[in-house]
């Protein structure tokens, strides 16, 4: 199972592409990313001019999804907000991934002492409630968005460490290393060439589910106040900002909070979806 | 709510209740007045975000805690309807012909809730405590003026000043403690600050931690029987809830942001459950300027700002319209304040030219305005939790944008904004708001001796005229003398613009409708708390068997 | 047996002192003082006011003196005062809470459980199913709905239009003077939304767990075995597979607790329930340094402990654990 084989990656496609759900959640998530890259030429607003007399207008032509309690369009902010929302979600995700790999690598090919060591830091990380972790991180630093992404990193990394890890061992004894290893391979050589190609795939799935876990953190982040600082829209912030007008101001909540569901649920089946598509034990 | 009209200068954190409004505040909306006879019982429940901290006021800082001990304490004076300063534990008082001592008389007969006599004897314990240099309090600076107190009997007491102190009276009006159950013990480790007593119309009933704070009226209080049986301070921490709560008939009293006062409350369904009151709050939201930093050492430039920044647009926008154009540190209406202060109205066109006096002619690639080759950027603090504060920063930016300065926003946590910030001096600029106490005295906000590191006067506004008139302003008690100075100095603030005062804002309170004899007036809505009442047919909670 | 426990409990020694270290690390990296909340937000203070508070609270002793007193003040569970203005012991704070937040999550706990395994089970029986597809679909709802959003939703719903459930709080006003049963009654109705919502956020992880496992377990050749001598599929699927696909799942039992502890924070806050979550929060807030040490090391412990149970009943259900890796 790797991810340089040619044959590999027809069997993936093929079950991939039979899998509805995984297929809509990467559809979703392709349509994102075009969205967020296209935000300038989907709308003729700016995300931050304020229109102190027009505030919270309903729904109409000239704005689609109303306007917020600054009057700002908000068809606009949710378009923008995707590009923050996402950023926060895949440079998380990036710095959990590199942390979990290196740790992972480090423990399982070393082994013996170093294992046990950085094993039972991964231990006493997970004993703490993660969310407590970063709220304490973010209200005592700042609720900057660099430090949002990185303490969801900082604090996301174990899952991707035991998962490296595990994949490590396994392989390690495998024929191919040990023969890599008797002609002279340096340690870093068999690392990067052997093992981490092959530890690719399941860390990939743990980052998709990741990215979608760290869009959600942010929205919990900014309803405690402490996310994604305004002006600057994620959607996170501006769903709060809805929040005090549920009943009568209901388009300030609707589109964002909409657009978080989805797109975490998008993640959530590409995830899935490319999981059981990667697991050779799976046969339809 | 505040119970009682606050006599402490604090920093605000939020709209708070603080009352006080001119007397063309809104009528009460009409009720049948035939049928609604006084009756005792009922609880009346009010919604709060925060939890008291410490029921020992000069332990506490949180309006939480001020607003139930509120219920449970008094002072020697307080302020009535109209703001002016009454008895409340002292019956009357006599000022000498000097000026630098006052005698209280105290009134005789009233108990602490626990049945031990009210003496002067506490209020000697309350005076010595506060300024004890172990007690950690805020609120000493006052009566650390006094030169000497004397007690001659039980029921009179004196304080006596090195020179005439025009707050003197108003500092009196501080919570009395119970030397009884105090002295000669830790204030700090005291069980009193979850457990008060005092002497005040409510005596504490239960404090479920993180739920609810209990308090059952206080049958022998000394101004008569409250009407209203129990009142119940519940803590609900989201905004959204507490409103839900209102609606869902959980709550009885609480405050309403603008939005839900001019937009949500408003169907015949709402109106026929509750009163909704709107008056000017005594508070004041400005942006206040660094005036050590370069940007802002120039009066130009500060005068440029406000005449760029159209403070009835903020009113619009972030008030709906709820609240008054602010021009100087006082509200208007109020016998300091002065009505036509010569303020820089909003016009663009003079802010360009004021700022191109100031030497800012040049615009870059961005069409910011450059000066020797710097761009004119700022940011603008302003403190965490506080939706309005955070709009007005945003509107701001965009007028500020339109004359060519580029500003930045950034909401800060509370303690960091002072520990890096404000004590620090590493800001530009920042919207905060002050509380106007009763007393116009401006010593702790604008003398230059409390330009210091940690003191209040933390833009550093330094005027040896706007200091001599401070200091003849708080040393006599002639209120026309004072008047002048106070006209004065809002003159001279106007023209140096330390600060762009920007709005006072509404306070909106909303009552359940069942409870009458609310009487809006230049105190607020609270300051007849013990007389408002629910006639027995309308009453929700009945009185059930109490040990 | 024995050897194992005493084993197991030896090794939360090095975790512990792990934990009370990075807490430590944690609330140290933060810039500002505790004691600017207390004095700043009114005028008359004075450097030396706050000086005083510094030394009263023993922020000017060196960092690793403070660590050193405080894990021996905590080894006697003693987490110091709080800084707050009500000067109160943290572990009092933390005692009076801890049961509301640790019972609801108890009740989230076993309704999570209660429902996703068997929701798991089902999918993986059916898999392929329009049956697998909703259950799929709804579970994910449940997790990629913003929490607070959808409380609030349904606070509106069932609270203000239809008034079936109360907003919010743990009792009503004048609970005290019901009856026993009616004062039960009154409490559940209170739980209902929270516990809920939160039960609905959690299904989706473990019942996506329980189905990838059961249809792993499935696939393994003892069941098809079991299926070639020609049991039914009853017995197949819910004697011999569920058994060996059960077992896994005990060990999440521990580490569901801090996501739920975690997560207790957003629902205490919204439904105003005085739990360690939103204690936490205020205190994380207000630079309460005692009170946020003291609670991250309590979850922290507290998850261990789950951890301990966990693995105290897999090792029963599975000799092997006991005898093989002991």
């Amino acid at each position: 199972m790797s991810f340089r084989n040619s044959y590999f990656y027809s069997v993936f496609w093929q079950r991939f592409r039979g899998n509805r759900f995984a297929m809509a959640g990467g559809a979703i998530v392709a349509g994102l990313f075009i969205l967020s890259f296209l935000a300038p030429y989907i709308t003729p607003y700016d995300p931050a001019t304020i229109d102190a007399y027009h505030v919270l207008l309903p729904p109409s032509a000239a704005h689609w999804m109303g306007t917020d309690e600054l009057g700002r369009d908000v068809f606009t902010r949710v378009v923008y907000g995707a590009r923050i929302s996402l950023k926060v979600g895949f440079v998380a995700v990036g710095i959990a991934v590199a942390i979990g790999t290196v740790v992972g690598l480090v423990a399982g090919y070393y082994g013996r002492w170093v294992d046990s060591l950085l094993m039972r830091f991964v231990d006493i990380m997970l004993c703490f409630p993660t969310f407590f972790l970063i709220l304490a991180v973010i209200a005592l630093l700042e609720p900057s968005i660099w430090y949002i992404m990185l303490i969801i990193g900082i604090t996301g990394w174990m899952g991707v460490a035991r998962l490296v890890r595990a994949e490590v061992l396994s392989i390690k004894e495998r024929d191919y290393i040990t023969a890599a290893r008797s002609i002279g391979a340096s340690n870093a050589r068999i690392i990067f060439r052997h093992i981490l190609p092959n530890a690719a795939a399941p860390v990939f799935v743990a980052a998709t589910l990741g990215v979608a876990g760290a869009i959600l953190t942010e929205s919990a982040l900014s309803f405690l106040g402490i996310g994604v600082q305004p002006p600057t829209p994620s959607w996170g912030n501006i769903l709060t900002s809805g929040k005090d007008y549920l009943e009568f101001a209901w388009w300030l909540s609707l589109f964002p909070g909409v657009a978080i569901l989805v797109t975490v649920l998008a993640y959530n089946l590409l995830g899935e979806g490319i999981r059981d598509a990667l697991d050779p034990r799976l046969h339809r | 709510m505040k119970r009682r009209v606050t006599t402490f200068l604090i920093f605000t954190l939020s709209l708070l209740l603080l009352a006080s409004c001119d007397s063309n505040g809104n009528k009460e909306h009409g009720t049948a007045r035939g049928a609604d006879k006084p009756a005792y019982g009922d609880t009346l429940v009010e919604g709060t975000i925060g939890e008291p901290s410490n029921l020992i006021p000069i332990l506490a800082t949180d309006s939480a805690s001020f607003d139930v001990a509120g219920f449970i304490y008094n002072g020697l004076v307080k302020y009535d309807k109209n703001l002016n300063l009454t008895g409340d534990l002292a019956e009357s008082w006599d000022v000498s012909a000097d000026g630098l001592s006052i005698t209280f008389h105290l009134r005789r007969g009233v108990k602490w809730h626990d049945g031990a006599e009210f003496t002067s004897r506490d209020v000697l314990y309350t005076y010595r405590v506060t300024i004890d240099p172990k007690t950690p309090t805020a609120y000493a600076e006052s009566f650390k003026q006094v030169k000497k107190v004397e007690a001659p009997d039980a029921y009179t007491f004196r304080a006596t000043y090195d020179k005439p102190f025009a707050p003197a009276l108003e500092s009196w009006g501080s919570a009395v403690l119970p030397a009884h159950l105090l002295e000669g013990k830790d204030i700090t480790k005291s069980p009193l600050s979850r457990k008060p007593v005092g002497t005040g119309p409510y005596r504490f009933g239960q404090w479920v931690a993180g739920q609810k704070v209990v308090l059952e009226s206080n049958h022998d209080y000394f101004e008569g029987r409250p009407y209203i049986e129990r009142y119940v301070y519940r803590i609900i921490p989201d905004t959204s809830t507490m409103y839900m709560e209102l609606k869902s008939g959980g709550l009885d009293l609480m405050p309403l942001t603008p939005v839900q006062f001019a937009r949500q409350t408003d169907s015949a369904k709402f109106t026929a459950r509750f009163r909704k009151y709107r008056y000017p709050s005594s508070t004041y939201v400005y942006l206040g300027y660094n005036l050590r930093h370069p940007l802002f050492k120039d009066r130009r430039v500060r005068q440029a700002l406000t005449a760029a920044i159209n403070k009835e647009e903020i009113i619009q926008g972030v008030l709906l319209g709820m609240g008054q154009i602010a021009h100087g540190p006082y509200k208007p209406g109020t016998w300091a304040y002065k009505p036509q202060v010569k303020d820089f109205a909003y016009d663009p066109s003079r802010a360009r030219q004021l700022l191109a006096e100031a030497g800012w002619k040049k615009r870059n690639s961005t069409g910011t305005l450059v000066k020797d080759g710097r761009p004119f950027q700022f940011t603008i603090l302003t403190n965490q939790g506080n939706a309005e504060r955070l709009k007005a920063a945003q509107i701001i930016q965009q007028r500020l944008r339109d004359v060519g300065i580029e500003v930045k926003i950034r909401v800060v946590e509370w303690a960091s904004f002072l520990s890096q910030f404000i004590d620090t001096g590493n800001f530009e600029a920042v919207i905060l708001g002050w509380t106007i106490t009763p007393d116009p005295d401006l010593f702790d906000v604008w003398h230059s001796s409390k330009t210091g590191p940690r003191e209040l006067n933390f833009v550093g506004f330094r005027n040896a005229e706007v200091d001599t008139l401070i200091e003849q302003g708080r040393t006599t008690f002639d209120r026309n003398r004072r008047q002048q100075c106070y006209y004065r100095i809002q003159d001279i603030l106007a023209w140096e613009q330390p600060y762009t005062f920007l709005y006072v804002p509404d306070a909106l309170p909303v009552v359940s409708a069942r409870f009458h004899g609310i009487e809006p007036a230049p105190a607020g809505i609270s300051y007849n708390f013990i007389h408002w009442y629910v006639p027995k047919a309308e009453q929700v909670y009945k009185e059930t068997a109490k040990p | 047996m024995i050897a194992y426990l005493t084993k197991r409990i030896l090794m939360l020694i090095p975790l512990l002192f792990g934990i009370t270290l990075i807490t430590f690390a944690v609330i140290h990296l933060a810039p500002g003082e505790p004691v600017d909340m207390q004095t700043a937000m009114n005028p008359k203070v004075s450097a030396e006011a706050r000086q005083k508070m510094r030394e009263f609270y023993g922020l000017d002793k060196p960092l690793h003196v403070q660590y050193v007193t405080w894990l021996g003040r905590m080894a006697r569970l003693d987490f110091g005062r709080s800084f707050a203005p009500d000067n109160r012991p943290v572990t009092d704070k933390i005692v009076e809470r801890i049961p509301i937040t640790l019972s609801l999550n108890v009740i989230a706990l076993i309704l999570e459980f209660g429902l996703a395994i068997p929701i798991g089970i089902l999918a993986a029986v059916r898999r392929e199913t329009l049956l697998d597809k909703g259950i799929t679909v709804f579970v994910f709802l449940g997790f990629a709905m913003p929490t607070f959003w959808l409380a609030l939703l349904l606070m509106y719903l069932f609270g203000v239009k239809l008034g079936w459930l109360p907003i919010s709080g743990l009792h009503s006003l004048g609970s005290d003077q019901l009856g026993p049963i009616a004062w039960f009654w009154d409490l559940a109705k209170h739980l209902v939304l929270p516990v809920g919502i939160a039960t609905f956020g959690s299904l989706a992880g473990l019942s996506r767990y329980m189905r990838s496992t059961m249809l792993e377990v499935i696939r393994q050749d003892y069941i098809t075995t079991a299926r070639a001598k020609g049991l039914s599929e009853r017995v197949v699927i819910y004697k011999h597979a569920l058994r060996n696909a059960l077992l896994p799942v005990i060990t999440l039992l521990g580490f569901s607790l801090p996501g739920l502890i975690g997560g207790s924070v957003i629902f205490e806050t919204i439904f105003a329930i005085p739990g360690m979550g939103q204690l936490f929060y205020q205190g994380v807030m207000m630079r309460d340094y005692p009170l946020v040490m003291g609670i991250l090391v309590i979850g922290a412990f507290l998850t261990l402990i789950g951890n301990l149970l966990a693995d105290i009943c897999y090792s029963m259900a599975d000799p092997r654990i006991r005898h093989g890796r002991a």
